[in-house]
C-alpha cells in the first residue's frame, strides 16, 4: 500500500459510540493502523443504533458503525478477564497510541490506568476522551448529544425569541469533540517523538464545545469582556437588523436559501436582483436604517418566491454574495461540485454490499487517499492481531474463545 | 518534558473569520510559534471587527443589538476605541499565543519579505477567499521554490478544485450546503427560524485543518518532504453528519429535523426550570434510567402509567410525557435538576448561558477560563483550552496579539532584516505599521 501520512502509527482503539471512534477514523483515513477492540459477543453498541441497511438492525449492518469505523481492524476482548488484560497490556507495548472513552472510572478499575501502561510503553500517548473530563464534580455524570451540547456548547444561543433552546441536527457535538482529540492526539505524538516520552491527554466532551463551538467561544468571551449575553434573536422578519441587506435563511420557489451579507454588498445585491435603479431610490439611502431593512424585504421576499434555489445559488455566485441553498441530504449527494472533486466515495462491505460514504475531510498532495476499507466485522481481525502480530497460536484463539477473552 | 509539543515549529498565517483563526489557535496551543501577516492597507472581513472605525452607533451594547448578532460584533466595554481592532472580541477569542506583524503583499517588496519569512517556516496556513493567494502570486508551486519542504494549506469553502472551486462562502451557506442545516430546525416552523448564528461548519473545518497540519508535520519529520493540503470545509462537516447521509445512500431515506427529540430515547428534550429563561435537558436512554427519572421525581402516579412502561411507549407519547416532565422541572432551578436527576443515573444538565458558564463548578474546578491581560483592552477572564496534556501543560501564554505588535520581532529576529533595511520599508509603508490606514471598506 503506497505512503500515507501516518503510514507508521499504530493506535490502539478502546472507544466506542461517535467522538472517540470518530478521533480514531480521522487517524485511519491518513494511515494509521487502528486496532478496534470490542466486546465480545456484543461489540460497540453503535452496532446497535441506527440507521441500518435496508432497515434491518443487524449488527453488521448499523450505517453509525459502518461509517465511524472505516480503516480501522476489529479483534474482540474481554477487558474484565485476567488474560483479556494481560493480552490488552502486551498490545500497549506494540503501539504509539492507545485511545479510550469509557466513563473515567472505568480505566483504573480495570488496572489499565496510565501510570500502569506508561510502565509497559514510556513513549504511549494515552487519549481519554469522557463527558466532562478525568476530575471534577462532574466527572461521574451522565450525558448524551443534547445535553453536551447544553451545557458545553451553544444551545443557549440557538433558535429564536421565545422559543426553547434549540439542538444543533444529528450529533455533532461528539463529532467534533473526536475532531478536537484528534488534533491532541496528534500533538502528543509528536511531542512523544520528539522528547522519548509519552502522556496522557484528558479530552473533555464538555470543554471541546465551550473553547471550540462557532460562535460559543466569542459569547462566553463578549460575557466576560463586555457583560454581553447572547441569547436567541428574532426571526427575520421581525429582526431590528444592522443593515439593509438580508442575514439568514429565506423561501424561495422549491426550498429555502442561506444568505449572509457584508454592509458593502448593497450593490450586488441589486445587480444580482436585475434592480440597479433601487441604488438611487430615496427609500434606500441610509442602508443601516431598519425602516429601510423592511421596504426592502417586500421586494426581497417577492423576488425570491420567482426563483428556484438552484437559480439563486447560480446568480448570487455569479454575483460574489456568500448564499447557498438549504440542502437535503439527497441533494448533497448530488451536488455536482462535490462529484466533480470525487468527494464520496464507495466502500464494499461483505454484509451490505457497495454503499457510498463520506469521504476524506482533505486532501494531501504527497499521500493521496487510498480506496477506503470497511468497517471490520465483529472480530474480524483476531487472527491477524493475536497470531501475526502477538505470536498466539492458532490452538490458543480456539482456548481463548472457549473462555469468552475473544 | 520542558517543552510544549509544537516548541520549534513556525506557521506562518494569513487567517480570516472563525475557521482559520480557530485552526491556528489549536496550533499555537500546542507550542507552536504563529506568525499572522496582516496589514495595514487592507482590512479583512469579520476577522478584526466589520468596519475599521465603527461609528459607535454600530458598537452594540447587547447579545440582542442588531436583531441578536450583538454578541459576534462585540468591543470590550462596548467601545471601539481609539483602536478598535484591538478591541473586537471576536479576534480576541480565537487570537491567543499568537503574534502579529504587516506586510503589504500587493507591493513586489512585500512580497519579498513575505518569501523571507516562509524560508523560516515550516507551515504556511490561510483561509482566505479562494483565488485570493493566486491573485498575490503566492501559491503552493511559488512558495515550494522558496522552501521545499514547506507545509501548505488552503481550506476555501469548497476546496482548490471542481466547478466552484472561486466560490466565496462562509460557514453558514456552507452547511446548508452540506444538510446541516436541513437537519437544524423547530419542526413546527420551517427554515426562516433556523438562522442562528452558530455555524458547526466552522467549528468542523478548523479543528480538522489543524489536524492536517499536524498529520503533514508529522509526514515531513519521517520523509523530509513538505506538501499542499486542500481542505474543502464543506467535506469536513458532511462527515459529522455521518447518520443522515448513510440513511439517504442505504436506505434513500430524506431524515427531516427532529428537534430536540431523538429517534429511539424519549423522554428526550429540553424543559423550562424556575426563573426567566431558565432550561434543563433530559435525555433517557433505557428503562433503568426511566426509573431513575420516575424515582428521581418521587413516582407520581402518572411514572407508573402502562403506556410509559417500554421505550416505544413513551415515544408513542412523549408529548404528553414532556408535559408531565416540564410541570416538575418549572419548579426546580435548572441546576438543581441536574444534581437530582445525575444522583439516580440520568443525563441531564442545565441548558447553561455565558454568566453561568463562568460560575459554572465543573469548569472552574477544572481551570478553564484563564486570566488573560491586554495591552488595549485589560483583563479578563478568557476560554482556554480545550483538553490536558499530563506532561506538557498548555495554556494561555501570550495574549491576542495587536496589529502589528511583533514588527520588530518578526522582521529583525526571525527573518534576519538590518536595522536600514527595515527603516526603508517602512517608510514605503511596505511593512510595519500598527493601524489600518483605511477608513471605509465600501
Amino acid at each position: 500500500m503506497p505512503d500515507q501520512a501516518l503510514s507508521d502509527v499504530k493506535v490502539l482503539d478502546l472507544t466506542w459510540h461517535i467522538a472517540g471512534p470518530y478521533c480514531t477514523k480521522l487517524l485511519a483515513g491518513y494511515g494509521a493502523e487502528v486496532i478496534k477492540v470490542e466486546k465480545p459477543g456484543e461489540g460497540d453498541p453503535t452496532r446497535r443504533m441506527g440507521p441500518f441497511f435496508k432497515d434491518d438492525p443487524h449488527p453488521e449492518k448499523s450505517g453509525l458503525f459502518l461509517h465511524l469505523n472505516t480503516n480501522k481492524k476489529g479483534i474482540t476482548l474481554n477487558l474484565k478477564s485476567a488474560t483479556g488484560k494481560k493480552i490488552l497490556k502486551e498490545l500497549v507495548s506494540n503501539v504509539d497510541i492507545l485511545v479510550e472513552s469509557f466513563s473515567p472510572r472505568v480505566m483504573p478499575s480495570l488496572g489499565l490506568d496510565y501510570q500502569t501502561l506508561e510502565q509497559i510503553n514510556p513513549k504511549l500517548v494515552m487519549v481519554s476522551i469522557s463527558n466532562f473530563g478525568q476530575s471534577g464534580p462532574y466527572r461521574d455524570f451522565k450525558a448524551s448529544e443534547i445535553v453536551e451540547y447544553a451545557m458545553g456548547g451553544a444551545m443557549y444561543s440557538t433558535g429564536i425569541a421565545d422559543r426553547e433552546p434549540l439542538k444543533l441536527g444529528g450529533n455533532v457535538t461528539q463529532y467534533q469533540a473526536g475532531t478536537v482529540a484528534a488534533v491532541a492526539t496528534m500533538g502528543a505524538l509528536y511531542s512523544a517523538e520528539c522528547q522519548e516520552a509519552g502522556q496522557h491527554v484528558d479530552v473533555s466532551i464538555m470543554e471541546t464545545q465551550a473553547g471550540s463551538a462557532d460562535r460559543r467561544i466569542i459569547y462566553l468571551l463578549g460575557y466576560a469582556c463586555a457583560g454581553v449575553l447572547t441569547t436567541r434573536w428574532p426571526p427575520p422578519r421581525e429582526a431590528v437588523r444592522m443593515v439593509i441587506l438580508p442575514q439568514g435563511v429565506y423561501p424561495c420557489k422549491d426550498g429555502f436559501i442561506n444568505t449572509l451579507s457584508l454592509p458593502q454588498w448593497w450593490p450586488r445585491y441589486l445587480n444580482a436582483m436585475g434592480m440597479p435603479e433601487l441604488k438611487d431610490d430615496p427609500r434606500f439611502q441610509n442602508i443601516f436604517s431598519a425602516e429601510a431593512g423592511l421596504e426592502f424585504d417586500a421586494i426581497w421576499y417577492s423576488w425570491l418566491a420567482d426563483h428556484t434555489k438552484e437559480e439563486l445559488f447560480e446568480i448570487f455566485l455569479e454575483a460574489k454574495i456568500a448564499s447557498a441553498p438549504v440542502n437535503s441530504p439527497e441533494d448533497v449527494l448530488k451536488y455536482p461540485h462535490l462529484k466533480e472533486r470525487q468527494y464520496f466515495t464507495e466502500i464494499d462491505h461483505p454484509e451490505t454490499g457497495k454503499v457510498v460514504y463520506p469521504g476524506a475531510p482533505f486532501k494531501m498532495t504527497e499521500t493521496p487517499s487510498q480506496a477506503m476499507q470497511p468497517a471490520p466485522l465483529l472480530g474480524q481481525h483476531n487472527e491477524e492481531i493475536y497470531c501475526k502480530l502477538l505470536g498466539y497460536r492458532r490452538e490458543d484463539l480456539v482456548k481463548l474463545r472457549e473462555s469468552g477473552v475473544i | 518534558m520542558t517543552k510544549l509539543p509544537l516548541e520549534g515549529v513556525r506557521v506562518t498565517a494569513i487567517p480570516v473569520v472563525f475557521a482559520g483563526p480557530f485552526a491556528t489557535m489549536l496550533l499555537a496551543d500546542l507550542g507552536a510559534e504563529v506568525i499572522l501577516v496582516e496589514s495595514v492597507h487592507h482590512f479583512p472581513p469579520v476577522t478584526r471587527g466589520y468596519l475599521p472605525r465603527p461609528p459607535q452607533a454600530l458598537v452594540p451594547t447587547t447579545g440582542a443589538t442588531f436583531g441578536g448578532t450583538g454578541g459576534i460584533q462585540t468591543y470590550v466595554d462596548h467601545c471601539a476605541g481609539d483602536r478598535p481592532w484591538d478591541r473586537f472580541v471576536m479576534f480576541h477569542a480565537l487570537g491567543r499565543n499568537k503574534s502579529s506583524c504587516c506586510i503589504d503583499l500587493t507591493r513586489p517588496q512585500g512580497v519579498e519579505v513575505f518569501k523571507r519569512l516562509i524560508k523560516v517556516s515550516d507551515v504556511f496556513f490561510e483561509s482566505n477567499a479562494p483565488a485570493t493567494m493566486e491573485k498575490l502570486g503566492l501559491t503552493y508551486d511559488v512558495l515550494r521554490d522558496v522552501k521545499p519542504d514547506i507545509i501548505y494549506l488552503s481550506m476555501p469553502g469548497l476546496g482548490c478544485s471542481g466547478p466552484h472551486k472561486y466560490c466565496s462562502l462562509f460557514g453558514a451557506q456552507l452547511q446548508a450546503l452540506a444538510g446541516h442545516t436541513w437537519l437544524t430546525r423547530y419542526p413546527d416552523l420551517d427554515y426562516t427560524t433556523t438562522q442562528s448564528l452558530l455555524f458547526h461548519c466552522d467549528a468542523s473545518s478548523g479543528a480538522t485543518a489543524a489536524f492536517a497540519v499536524l498529520c503533514a508535520l508529522r509526514y515531513r519529520k519521517r520523509t523530509g518532504k513538505g506538501q499542499f493540503i486542500d481542505l474543502a470545509q464543506i467535506e469536513t462537516v458532511i462527515p459529522h453528519l455521518g447518520e443522515a447521509i448513510m440513511d439517504y445512500t442505504m436506505n434513500g431515506r430524506v431524515q427531516e429535523p427532529i428537534g430536540n427529540r431523538h429517534p429511539s430515547m424519549a423522554p428526550h428534550g429540553v424543559y423550562r426550570c424556575r426563573g426567566e429563561d431558565r432550561w434543563v435537558v433530559i435525555s433517557v436512554s433505557s428503562d433503568e434510567e426511566w426509573q431513575g427519572l420516575c424515582r428521581a421525581l418521587g413516582n407520581p402516579p402518572w411514572a407508573s402509567e402502562e403506556r410509559f412502561s417500554t421505550s416505544k411507549g413513551r415515544l408513542e407519547n412523549q408529548d404528553e410525557l414532556d408535559k408531565y416532565i416540564e410541570e416538575w422541572t418549572c419548579c426546580h432551578d435548572n441546576y438543581e435538576v441536574m444534581y437530582i436527576l445525575q444522583k439516580e443515573g440520568v443525563a441531564a444538565g442545565p441548558v447553561i448561558d455565558q454568566r453561568d458558564a463562568y460560575h459554572d463548578a465543573q469548569l472552574q474546578c477544572r481551570g478553564f477560563f484563564e486570566v488573560v491581560s491586554h495591552r488595549e483592552a485589560g483583563t479578563h477572564l478568557y476560554p482556554g483550552m480545550l483538553y490536558k496534556m499530563g506532561k506538557t501543560p498548555l495554556s494561555i501564554r501570550k495574549p491576542p496579539p495587536c496589529l502589528g505588535e511583533h514588527n520588530d520581532y518578526v522582521f529583525k529576529d526571525v527573518i534576519g532584516m538590518s536595522d536600514d533595511e527595515i527603516a526603508e520599508l517602512e517608510k514605503e509603508q511596505i511593512i510595519g505599521g500598527d493601524e489600518y490606514l483605511i477608513e471605509s471598506i465600501f
